[in-house]
């Protein structure tokens, strides 16, 4: 079974400003891209389940080609560095979507 | 228009140092200017709201050294954003502090420096309010009232091209900006050589973060941008690096929501169009972008105000039977604490981050801990008063140590205490202003000095 994982050759999270934290997946390969854009598994209800958000805080959802790359936005239940913080930088949400299996 | 050619050296000046053999193959480029940010808000919220700065000074000072030195050997302006990672009035001065500190060292001929200061003062956003302007929130914040701007301590409006513009106009050998956006310290010089607004901006985009444009990932790595009539031309100055199509698009869309478009005081710039080209072997060529003005100039305004006071003290775990009762434990011990403190949320807060079993991401983890071999606890209290926070810290951790569970059998202790102390953290802040008001025009909330520098 093919994961994301193993298609894309970046995966990762970083703030976008204080109120969100934005997730790229970048691909080396232009065919793994394809593969994953056409497949359709990643979508902004996909991604809201896996991070137990409501689908209203997936501010932003791109296929961006020039990049060959697929970008969504969360938002922030509250701002970074707020007391009770647990990544300030939100450099480390991404690991779960490692395991999204693509088909074949 | 007359070609322009820009280098930066770092995307964060002060961090980490800035790696010389790029930057001094970047400077036998003969550049027109040398350029850095020194600002991020994504050190939190505390730097801002307790001005203080988040880099050291070692490091800020040996970035300021190599870009002051070369720019004056070479006889160009140098411009530097966001002094002292939040780009208030003490960053400014830090850095003007600096620059003539190194003049003097290096017995640099007199140049002339412009401070340009972006903080706002709190009471000046108070009237605004209570004379009826707007403060806007960004990313679905409410507008900000009375109440927010009382909570905050600190303000900095980001500065667009203007103010950069304006010194640079009047001469200005070294430019000391507070608080500045990205893009804007790039833009200004291409636009005052006669570059279009597209350009100028995109230009600024791609260079932000220095070498993150490139690729292999590289940072504090020197980049070369190019603007002239053909387009934007990005060169990497490191051997090993080059700036390719994917490695320049993946830039533009990294730290924002939205990789089509960014936003200035003045309109946005539009990148839905861009074309990349790799033109050698280490450059790649961008054209296609356009800029999309708006009629209303908006300021952004970042603003940071203490909630609390902070203690911490951590723990670990090992036992397996505790670590599967361990939100048992934990409700315990909150029981306690709300016995003698009353409740948790009310005069303080506690936070058991429970490194190895979700502290990461928390609410956002989709996938359940299994069980680890040890549980790391970093216990949080805030608190209005110091003192109080440090007790309630004590007992938030101590009673993690004597917790109640029916069937442990380690009845000497159940938590590892690394060290029996509460530690003194910094004071909790919070970002009160992501927002934007409406100004008159893009000089509005800034002002600026001149100085000559002599050694």
């Amino acid at each position: 079974m093919t994961t994301l994982k193993d298609l894309a050759s970046t995966i990762r999270s970083k703030n976008a400003g204080v109120d969100l934290i934005t997730f790229d997946i970048i691909f080396r390969d232009r065919d793994a891209f394809v593969r994953v854009r056409d497949s359709a598994v990643i979508t902004p209800a996909r991604v809201a389940d896996m991070f137990r958000v409501p689908p209203a805080d997936i501010t932003d959802f791109v296929v961006f080609e020039p990049a060959r790359a697929i970008k969504f936005t969360i938002r922030r239940k509250v701002p970074s560095g707020s007391p009770g913080e647990r990544d300030v930088f939100g450099s480390q949400q991404y690991p779960p979507l490692f395991e999204i299996r693509i088909p074949d | 228009m007359k070609p322009i050619r820009i280098i930066t050296p770092t995307g964060h000046l002060g961090t980490t140092p800035l790696e010389k053999g790029s930057f001094e193959r970047g400077c036998a480029q003969r550049p027109d200017y040398i350029i850095a940010d020194s600002g991020s808000a994504d050190i939190g919220p505390y730097p801002l709201g307790a001005d203080r700065p988040a880099s050291s000074e070692v490091w800020q000072r040996h970035d300021l050294e190599a870009m002051l030195v070369a720019a004056r050997k070479l006889g160009i302006p140098m411009i530097i954003g966001s002094a002292s990672d939040t780009g208030t009035n003490r960053g400014v001065d830090q850095y003007v502090r600096l620059i003539k500190e190194i003049a003097a060292q290096h017995k640099l001929a007199p140049f002339k420096l412009a401070a340009v200061y972006s903080e706002v003062p709190v009471s000046d956003l108070i009237h605004r309010v209570q004379a009826g302007e707007t403060i806007a929130g960004l990313n679905g914040r409410p507008t900000a009232d009375l109440a927010l701007l009382k909570r905050t301590d600190r303000v900095v409006a980001v500065m667009g091209v203007e103010p950069i513009r304006a010194v640079l106009r009047d001469g200005a050998d070294v430019i000391i900006a507070g608080r500045s956006g990205d893009c804007a310290i790039f833009a200004a010089p291409i636009l005052n050589a006669g570059g279009g607004e597209a350009d100028a901006y995109f230009c600024g985009k791609a260079m932000e973060c220095a070498s993150f444009c490139g690729e292999p990932f590289m940072g504090k790595e020197t980049i070369l941008g190019r603007v002239d009539s053909e387009g934007v031309f990005l060169t990497a100055m490191h051997p090993a690096q080059r700036c390719t199509p994917a490695s320049v698009a993946s830039h533009a869309m990294y730290e924002r929501l939205n990789p089509f478009r960014e936003y200035v005081p003045g309109g946005f710039l539009d990148m839905s169009r861009c074309r990349y080209e790799q033109v050698d072997e280490k450059t790649t060529r961008v054209t296609g972008q356009t800029f999309v003005a708006d009629a209303e100039t908006w300021i952004k305004l970042e603003g940071a105000g203490k909630v609390a006071e902070r203690a911490l003290f951590i723990l670990g775990i090992r036992d397996p039977y505790t670590i599967a009762n361990l939100d048992r434990a934990i409700d315990w011990t909150k029981g306690k604490l709300a016995e003698r403190f009353g409740p948790v949320g009310g005069t303080y807060d506690v936070f058991y981050h429970d490194y190895g079993r979700g502290a990461v991401m928390g609410e956002m983890e989709p996938t359940p801990a299994k069980s680890p071999l040890e549980v790391g606890i970093v216990v949080e209290v805030t608190c209005d008063d110091a003192a109080r926070a440090e007790v309630i810290c004590h007992i938030a951790a101590k009673n993690l140590f004597y917790a109640r569970l029916p069937d442990v059998k380690g009845t000497a202790g159940t938590a590892a205490i690394m060290s029996d102390e509460v530690l003194h953290a910094r004071p909790a802040y919070e970002w009160t202003l992501n927002h934007i008001i409406k100004a008159k025009d893009q000089s509005e909330f800034f002002s600026t000095r001149f100085e000559t520098i002599h050694a």
